[in-house]
Parts: C-alpha cells; sequence; structure tokens
C-alpha cells in the first residue's frame, strides 16, 4: 500500500477512511470495517433480541400443551380468551390504574419541576439530582418501604391519627390505593426530568412580551407557558404510563394477592399456569397498546409544534 | 415578578414524599427492637445478623459475578457498535435497532429470552443473566460512547492514516483512548442497571442461583424482617455514594475541558 500525502478533508469522518488505496481495497476495508465494528453487535441483537421477540410472537398463534410447553397447532383461541371479560377486565384496570398514576405524577410533577427550574444555579443542581436519588436505588427496596409504611401500624396511620384525622388505623395495604402509591413512588422522577427539561428551555423573552401585553401571570401560565412545555410533558407521561403498565412487583407486593394488573397476569401464565402461548398474546396486546401510545404521543407534539429548538 | 407561595406545596411535598419513606428505612434498620413499626433504641444487631444470613451473602456475589460479565459484554460489543454507526454507516434504522432495547419493556424482553432459551433447550445459570443484562447494557454504552464520539476530533485519525498507520493501529491507538472517558461512563452505568435489575434475572435465573434482587424480592414476600432494613440501609449508602461520586466526577472533567 502506497501511501502518499493528502490534505485532510472536513466531512471524511462519516464516510470510509480517507486513506489512498484503489477503489476495490477501499472498498474492502470498508465491509470489512463494517463486519468488525457492526458485526458483533448486531449478531448479538438479532439473537437475543429479535430472535426472542419473533418466538414470543409466533407462540400467539399455537396452543399450550397439556403439562405446559407448547404444541405447534394454529389457534385462534389465544386471542378470543384476550376479550374474555375475566382478561380483559384485568387489562382495563391496569390501564385505568397506569392511567392514574400518570395523571397524579403529572399533577405533582409539574409544580414541582417549574419550581427547580426557577432555582438559583447552584441549588437547581442539588435539587434535581435529590430528585433522581432515590431513582438509583434498589427498586424492591423501595417497594418494601411503602410496606411497612401502608401497614395498619406503620406511619401513615400514625400520623393520621396522631393529627386526630381518624379513630381507627385504615386499612391502607393490599389495595389499588397501596399499588397507584408504589408505582407513584416508584416512577414520579421520570415525569420530572423531562418536564424540568422543556422548562428550563422556555425563553424568558416570550413571558416577558406576554407580561408587556397585559396577560397576568395566569394568563401567560395558559397560553404561553402550558401550550410551550406540553411536549415534555407528555414524554414524562410516556415515560410514566409504560413501566406503570408492564408492573407486576407492585400489583402484587402492595396490592395483596390477586393478579390486578396485566403484568402479574403475563407473569402468572408463565411461571403459574404453564400457558406460554396466552401469555405471548397478551404481552402482544400490551406491545401493541403501548405502540399506539408512541404514535398518539408523536402526533400530539406535531400539533403542538413540537419543541421551538432551534 | 411575584409568584404566589402556593406553588412551593406541591415542590416540598415531593421531596417529603421521595425521603420519607427512605428515612423510615434507615432509622428501623437501627432498631434494637424487632417490630419495624416501634423505635426502642439504638442498636447494630440487625447488621450483624445480615452479616450472618448466607443467602444474602450469596445473592451479593451471583449478582456481582453477573454484574462484571454484562458489563465486560455490554463494553465491548457497545463500543464496536457505537464506532461502527458513528464511522463506517449512516442509517437511521440502524440508530434505532440499537435504542430498541432501551426502550423495550423489560417484561417484553424477558419472556422472550425465556422462550428463546427453552427453545435452544439451554439450561438456566448465571450466565442466561448475563446474556440477558448485555441485550440492554449495549444498548446503553453504544449510546453513552455515541455522543462522545460526536463530539470528537477526527483530525487526529485522519493523520494517524495520512502517516500510514492501518486501521486496527489508529483505532487502538487513537479512537480508544480519545473515547475511554465515554467507555468508562458506559461501563458504570451498564454494572450499576444490571446490579439493580430484577424482571429479566427473575425470569431468566436458576432457582438455585439468585441474585441479590431476587433475594430481596422473596424476603420482601416472605414477611417483614428488620435485616431487609439493614441491607437497605447499607444498598442506600452504596448508591448514594456511587451518584454523588459520578456527580463529582463529571463536574470535574467539565472543568476540565
Amino acid at each position: 500500500m502506497t501511501i502518499e500525502r493528502q490534505a485532510a478533508r472536513p466531512g471524511a469522518a462519516a464516510g470510509p477512511p480517507q486513506g489512498r488505496p484503489p477503489r476495490l481495497a477501499r472498498a474492502l476495508s470498508l465491509a470489512a470495517a463494517r463486519l468488525i465494528f457492526l458485526g458483533p453487535g448486531l449478531t448479538y441483537l438479532i439473537v437475543l433480541l429479535v430472535v426472542p421477540l419473533a418466538l414470543m410472537l409466533s407462540y400467539t398463534i399455537f396452543r399450550r400443551g397439556r403439562f405446559g410447553g407448547v404444541v405447534y397447532e394454529t389457534t385462534g383461541e389465544n386471542f378470543t380468551r384476550l376479550v374474555d371479560p375475566l382478561y380483559f377486565d384485568i387489562v382495563l384496570n391496569s390501564i385505568k390504574i397506569a392511567v392514574l398514576t400518570t395523571l397524579i405524577a403529572l399533577l405533582i410533577g409539574y409544580p414541582t419541576a417549574y419550581v427547580i427550574a426557577r432555582l438559583p444555579r447552584k441549588w437547581k443542581t442539588i435539587a434535581l439530582i435529590a430528585i433522581v436519588l432515590p431513582f438509583w436505588t434498589n427498586f424492591l427496596i423501595r417497594v418494601y418501604a411503602w410496606v411497612i409504611l401502608l401497614s395498619g401500624p406503620g406511619l401513615v396511620n400514625k400520623v393520621l391519627t396522631g393529627f386526630g384525622l381518624i379513630d381507627e388505623p385504615l386499612k391502607l395495604l393490599y389495595n389499588e390505593g397501596a399499588v397507584v402509591t408504589g408505582l407513584l413512588y416508584s416512577y414520579l422522577p421520570l415525569m420530572i426530568l423531562p418536564l424540568y427539561a422543556a422548562i428550563e428551555r422556555l425563553d424568558p423573552s416570550l413571558l416577558e412580551a406576554s407580561a408587556n401585553l397585559g396577560a397576568r401571570p395566569s394568563r401567560t401560565f395558559w397560553s404561553v407557558t402550558l401550550p410551550l412545555t406540553a411536549p415534555g410533558a407528555l414524554t414524562g407521561c410516556v415515560f410514566v404510563f409504560v413501566p406503570c403498565l408492564g408492573n407486576f412487583v407492585i400489583p402484587e407486593l402492595l396490592g395483596g394477592g390477586r393478579s390486578i394488573m396485566v403484568g402479574n397476569l403475563i407473569r402468572d401464565q408463565f411461571l403459574k399456569a404453564r400457558d406460554w402461548p396466552f401469555g405471548s398474546t397478551l404481552q402482544l396486546a400490551v406491545i401493541a397498546a403501548l405502540i399506539v401510545l408512541l404514535f398518539l404521543q408523536a402526533w400530539a407534539s406535531r400539533v403542538y409544534g413540537g419543541d421551538r429548538r432551534a | 415578578m411575584r409568584r404566589p407561595r402556593l406553588i412551593l406545596v406541591p415542590f416540598w411535598l415531593t421531596y417529603v414524599f421521595l425521603y420519607a419513606p427512605i428515612l423510615v428505612l434507615v432509622v428501623m434498620s437501627f432498631n434494637s427492637g424487632k417490630s419495624p413499626y416501634v423505635y426502642e433504641g439504638f442498636s447494630l444487631k440487625w447488621f450483624g445478623e445480615l452479616a450472618g444470613n448466607a443467602t444474602v451473602r450469596q445473592g451479593l456475589v451471583n449478582t456481582l459475578i453477573v454484574a462484571v460479565g454484562a458489563t465486560v459484554l455490554s463494553t465491548v460489543l457497545g463500543t464496536l457498535l457505537a464506532v461502527g454507526m458513528a464511522r463506517y454507516t449512516r442509517s437511521r434504522l440502524l440508530d434505532a435497532f440499537g435504542l430498541l432495547p432501551a426502550v423495550m419493556p423489560d417484561l417484553a424482553l424477558a419472556i422472550g429470552l425465556l422462550i428463546f432459551y427453552s427453545a435452544i433447550r439451554m439450561t438456566l445459570g448465571l450466565h442466561s443473566i448475563v446474556l440477558a443484562h448485555a441485550v440492554f447494557g449495549m444498548a446503553f454504552v453504544a449510546a453513552v460512547v455515541r455522543t462522545r464520539l460526536a463530539h470528537a476530533d477526527t483530525s487526529l485519525e485522519e493523520a494517524s492514516r495520512d502517516l500510514g498507520a492501518t486501521p486496527l493501529t489508529t483505532f487502538l491507538r487513537i479512537t480508544l483512548p480519545t473515547l475511554a472517558p465515554g467507555i468508562a461512563a458506559g461501563a458504570l452505568l451498564a454494572f450499576t442497571l444490571s446490579i439493580d435489575e430484577f424482571v429479566l434475572a427473575f425470569f431468566t435465573a436458576a432457582p438455585t442461583e439468585p441474585t441479590l434482587p431476587i433475594v430481596i424480592y422473596s424476603m420482601v414476600r416472605f414477611g417483614v424482617t428488620p435485616q431487609i432494613n439493614a441491607l437497605a440501609t447499607l444498598l442506600l449508602a452504596v448508591s448514594f455514594t456511587v451518584v454523588i461520586a459520578a456527580q463529582r466526577m463529571t463536574r470535574l472533567t467539565e472543568s476540565l475541558r
């Protein structure tokens, strides 16, 4: 390989190496580089992500074996069972719980993110770290904390009776309220971060213009701040909603033994009922719901004009 | 512009909500009594009991083995993928594909892998968790390294090539050292994520070889024991230290630029 000096061309980075070998050799070396750099990772993802998901997808049309496992006879009964009220109500209930959690997270998260974005620089960093710190601690430990707090003699009942708000300890654990609390506690940071980023990016001159044109602060908020930060709010909603929908640990540990969310239902199909085809079908339904949600989010972001970033 | 003070109520409420449960766990882990609801005095006995708990110790060892294995695998695959995606191709489809594991619901990936492992008749164990964790670990490493690549100066690589270095030499002597901080950050991220990961591990672990999160899960299901509080305090101390150290390090590297 002869080497000649050549002025480095700007923008050569994205293309093939800009050495001086003849064309064929260059094409070969590009192919070799792609094979070396992209080959291992892509092969890995295809074998351990695409193939498993394709298998899961294919299981939805097969029948379960008598003792678990799968019989490769096509059937549509998994999909008919999906709309059986017995299961469909659980799916609807999960969506209800996930929506409720997301809405509460938005209502608490928006003012919190707003205050953080308006803090002086030094405090801002500390406030943000304080938001993500609990998120970096073990998920099960955080759920366990609520088991202790919400139980009969737990702190929440102690505080409520201490203030004289209630006479008898309430039954706070093992119901849907406990599940929503646990989900909210686990995923609230995921709502606050994108909201903070959106509020932080707001152009202050727009708020000033609104004020100078005679709008009250409340009017400015509804007409300027809220529409411009809506994409961030939508992102936060998706970030919270998605993990809520698939969760099975919180419904089990805080909601009691019954299957009350689709996550438990899927888990039980795989580990208790040994009905893998039906479990796969339920999971497919959840993924389909999430894909619809993501398209809705993309569409809503476009309608709102998305982020006004240059 | 004066803000109404009302907005500070949800702000402080958020922090009370986030930290009260953690505080209760920590305080109760130093409780001398057995009840998780009544504080009876200071004692370290639960930490002693925890240290004597063989299941927890074994779970911790398994977790560390899995995390190291998954981190090595994720870092090698993710770094190569990031360089390949940034330097040798420009495909939006590939970008999306590389991010897919990070946005995939973990339960879906877990059952997919369970079906896959049983279809190829692979026995479950620590190795099956390592393979599962590397799927998302790789995506995070690739994402972190790619941001580093986007800001990297390519003139050094070009100079190296112009001076007659082979692509391999250029990669090893120029590209890798430039990317080292990004690779280290990605590896740290993959490691922490693997240590705390529960759903994939739960589905792909052998019953005899649980990781620490699986051990905690069965402890919580089994009932309330102050040992969990002691474990919680230790884990909290570790995560707080790591997060704050990482924050300090990024501040340090930013100030050096």
